[in-house]
């Protein structure tokens, strides 16, 4: 299976999830991630697997927990404001214990925002969205070929703890082009993930009794029991952190970032480092859940934190919440579409740090 | 020809079956049922022809019909 | 012969007023599934509304969906498993006013689904509010004053609607009011599955229902309203496709 192409973001994720088994796809056309669904349009057809094209986001995530209450791998896809239109199904899919995969190509919002890309989803991404106490797995890939791969960890985790899974890139991510080796990441695959569907999906009641999925539960009791349960879920959710670092291990200045801010801050980190400056990188992958530990085990030896963001600071708050006001927390980031730069960052950086 | 059994407790007493037998058969109970309604009851079970309209009409699976017979019989029955 | 329970009805009492026409369209549907030997490969999608629970009643797979996207549900389920037979099950509410978007683009895509919509004129599970169905000068907790087409619009003929879609094989109204008329009502129901079974398109039965508590009247007066008032404004009858009998 191993070959190398020139593919973007938007068509790794696609070929990705193809790769790993997605059995159905319905999405609605939005920018920047029209691709994918065109993308899928013709690959599932090849492949003799399911493809829609919904009316809307709204339909397009209930047409995923049908699929999934199946037992089928089903994803979906959109950008920003059609994320938010999918959010009352994304607390439906996690409290009746369903499986799925959803992919937001995040771009510069509020309201109809434009285009470009951003990372001001990471509240609705990582503190709900949706209403009701629940979590998701939150991947963010940094590079074409993570996108490519995190697919592959997706539905493993979207089936090992049956609740939908969030990828979380953004537009720049979406559209780059980058050599994609297309392949198995086994190092990434969580071992003993069962894609069987006879013992718990809708498979037709052919000598059993009648199965059902709901989230509805009026007694008060039974839904608080059930919320326990869930939350044991999440418990066993929450050990599967990963992150990645960079420089980190002596570093007195960190930058946190994720996904396209993460790259540049790796940049940062090589010229301030080449400056004699001790920075680092901490790139969390999972951002739920969030590399909470690592960083506050860190904090003692760090003089100063910079988050970067492409907003106007989500994820800083979930750094505050590590260092816990040991340690000065700044944050530098762009908007409306606009992506910072290395240099304009260092710049920043210095300044911010004193140096 | 015919038994009809009315249950009792999933009777909810809506009389809907009441309207539609064409012997005015059932009839309201005179005593409140478990269920803390009037329920139904039937006056004459063995005067029931089996036609079935009873059966149709009740939404709560409450009637149960026996010895019927095929439905076109059923609604031959129905006076 | 014994007529009683069918099979595929569970035996719990339901939660339906007396008199709710729920109760007899879920005995009819699960008639029609034991008569068709289908049940093991039956899929249902509740709404939401007064039938939230009819997995609590339905002994065969059901699922909730959120209100109104029933129709996108069933698409998800019967596009992966194209042999399974799919319907939803929807009130006033669900799809004619949240889920007007999804039921039309279902017909559209002529989604090989059944649809059996139960039609009440009111939102019943709400408390009898105004829906997109309620008549011309019926009285609601949010018409209060009755309802008037220049404030609130007019009912919403959905069969007629649907039934101008190319995907729409099968589109029927009955009514839930009288015996012949429940009877005609199965064998539509009966239509419908056939048309899912013979793949010939998206098929959608609407059923006139009495609401007894939503409307303010006991049982057996809310049932009369059902001819006397709702089949003015809905009229039965078949609008697309073949009233013929039902394959054997």
């Amino acid at each position: 299976m191993t070959a190398r192409h020139l593919f973007s973001g938007n068509n790794a994720l696609a070929e990705g999830a193809i790769q790993a088994g997605c059995d159905a796809y319905f999405g609605y056309p939005i920018t920047p991630q029209n691709e994918v669904p065109e993308y899928f349009a013709r690959r599932m057809a090849e492949e003799g697997r399911v493809f829609v094209q919904s009316e809307s986001e709204l339909a397009a995530i209930s047409m995923v927990m049908g699929a999934a209450a199946t037992g089928m791998r089903a994803m979906t896809s959109s950008s920003s404001p059609g994320i938010s239109l999918m959010q009352e199904g994304i607390s439906y899919l996690s409290g009746c214990g369903l499986p799925a995969v959803i992919a937001n190509v995040v771009r510069a919002g509020p309201g109809l925002g434009g285009i470009g890309p951003g990372q001001c989803d990471y509240f609705q991404a990582v503190k709900g969205g949706g209403h009701g106490d629940y979590h998701l797995h939150v991947l963010a890939p940094a590079t074409v070929q993570e996108t490519f791969d995190f697919m592959f960890l997706a539905f493993d985790l979207a089936f090992k703890y049956r609740n939908p899974v969030l990828i979380l890139t953004d537009g720049l991510l979406g559209q780059m082009m980058e050599p994609l080796e297309i392949r198995e990441p086994s190092h990434l695959r969580i071992p003993g993930v069962s894609f069987e569907r006879a013992s718990w999906a809708l498979t037709g009641a052919q000598d059993r009794p009648g199965r059902h999925f709901k989230s509805l539960h009026l007694d008060t009791h039974v839904l608080e029991d059930h919320n326990r349960a869930l939350q044991g879920k999440f418990a066993a959710m929450a050990a599967d952190v990963r992150f990645d670092t960079h420089k980190a291990d002596d570093a007195a200045y960190l930058f946190v970032a994720y996904g396209i801010s993460a790259r540049i801050c790796r940049a940062a980190v090589d010229t301030m480092r080449s400056q004699g400056i001790a920075a680092g990188l901490l790139r969390p992958i999972t951002l739920w859940p969030y590399p909470i530990q690592w960083l506050r085990d860190r904090t003692p030896w760090l003089k100063k934190v910079m988050a970067v963001e492409l907003s106007h600071g989500q994820m800083i708050e979930d750094v505050e919440r590590a260092v816990a006001g040991q340690c000065p927390v700044s944050f530098f980031g762009r908007t409306g579409g606009c992506v910072m730069t290395a240099e304009e960052l260092v710049e920043a950086a210095v300044k911010e740090f004193d140096l | 020809m015919a038994t009809v059994v009315i249950d009792v407790l999933r009777c909810k007493g809506c009389g809907l079956c009441i309207e539609v037998c064409p012997r005015k058969m059932l009839v309201r109970a005179g005593q409140i049922s478990g269920r803390g309604v009037y329920p139904v009851e039937a006056a004459d079970p063995a005067s029931c022809t089996g036609c079935l309209q009873c059966v149709l009409v009740c939404p709560d699976v409450a009637i149960t019909i026996a010895d019927a017979g095929t439905p076109r019989q059923a609604r031959k029955r129905k006076q | 012969m014994t007529y009683t329970r069918p099979e595929s009805l569970k035996p719990a009492a339901t939660h339906y007023c007396a008199g709710c026409g729920h109760g007899v369209a879920h005995r009819l549907i699960c008639e029609v599934i034991d008569e068709l030997g289908i049940r093991g490969r039956t899929l249902a999608v509740a709404p939401v509304g007064c039938a939230v629970f009819a997995y609590d009643y339905f002994d065969f797979d059901v699922t909730e969906a959120a209100h109104g996207r029933a129709p996108a549900v069933a698409t998800g389920m019967k596009r992966c498993n194209p042999s399974s037979v799919v319907f939803t099950y929807q009130g006033d509410g669900d799809l004619a006013a949240i889920g007007a978007g999804e039921i039309v683009n279902a017909a559209n895509r002529g989604e090989l689904i059944s649809v059996f919509f139960i039609n009440n004129a009111t939102y019943g599970m709400t408390g009898g509010q105004m829906a997109p169905t309620t008549l011309v000068g019926q009285k609601t907790p949010t018409s209060p004053l009755g309802r008037l087409p220049a404030r609130e619009g007019w009912p919403m003929k959905v069969v007629e609607m649907l039934s101008q879609l190319d995907g729409t094989a099968y589109a029927e109204r009955c009514a839930l009011d009288t015996p012949a008329h429940i009877r005609a009502a199965r064998a539509a129901i009966r239509r419908s599955f056939d048309c899912q079974l013979a793949g010939r398109g998206f098929s959608i039965v609407e059923l006139l229902s009495a609401c007894p508590v939503g409307w303010g009247t006991s049982p057996v007066e809310a049932v009369r309203l059902v001819a006397s008032q709702m089949t003015a404004t809905f009229p039965l009858g078949v609008f697309k496709g073949s009233a013929s009998p039902p394959t054997a």
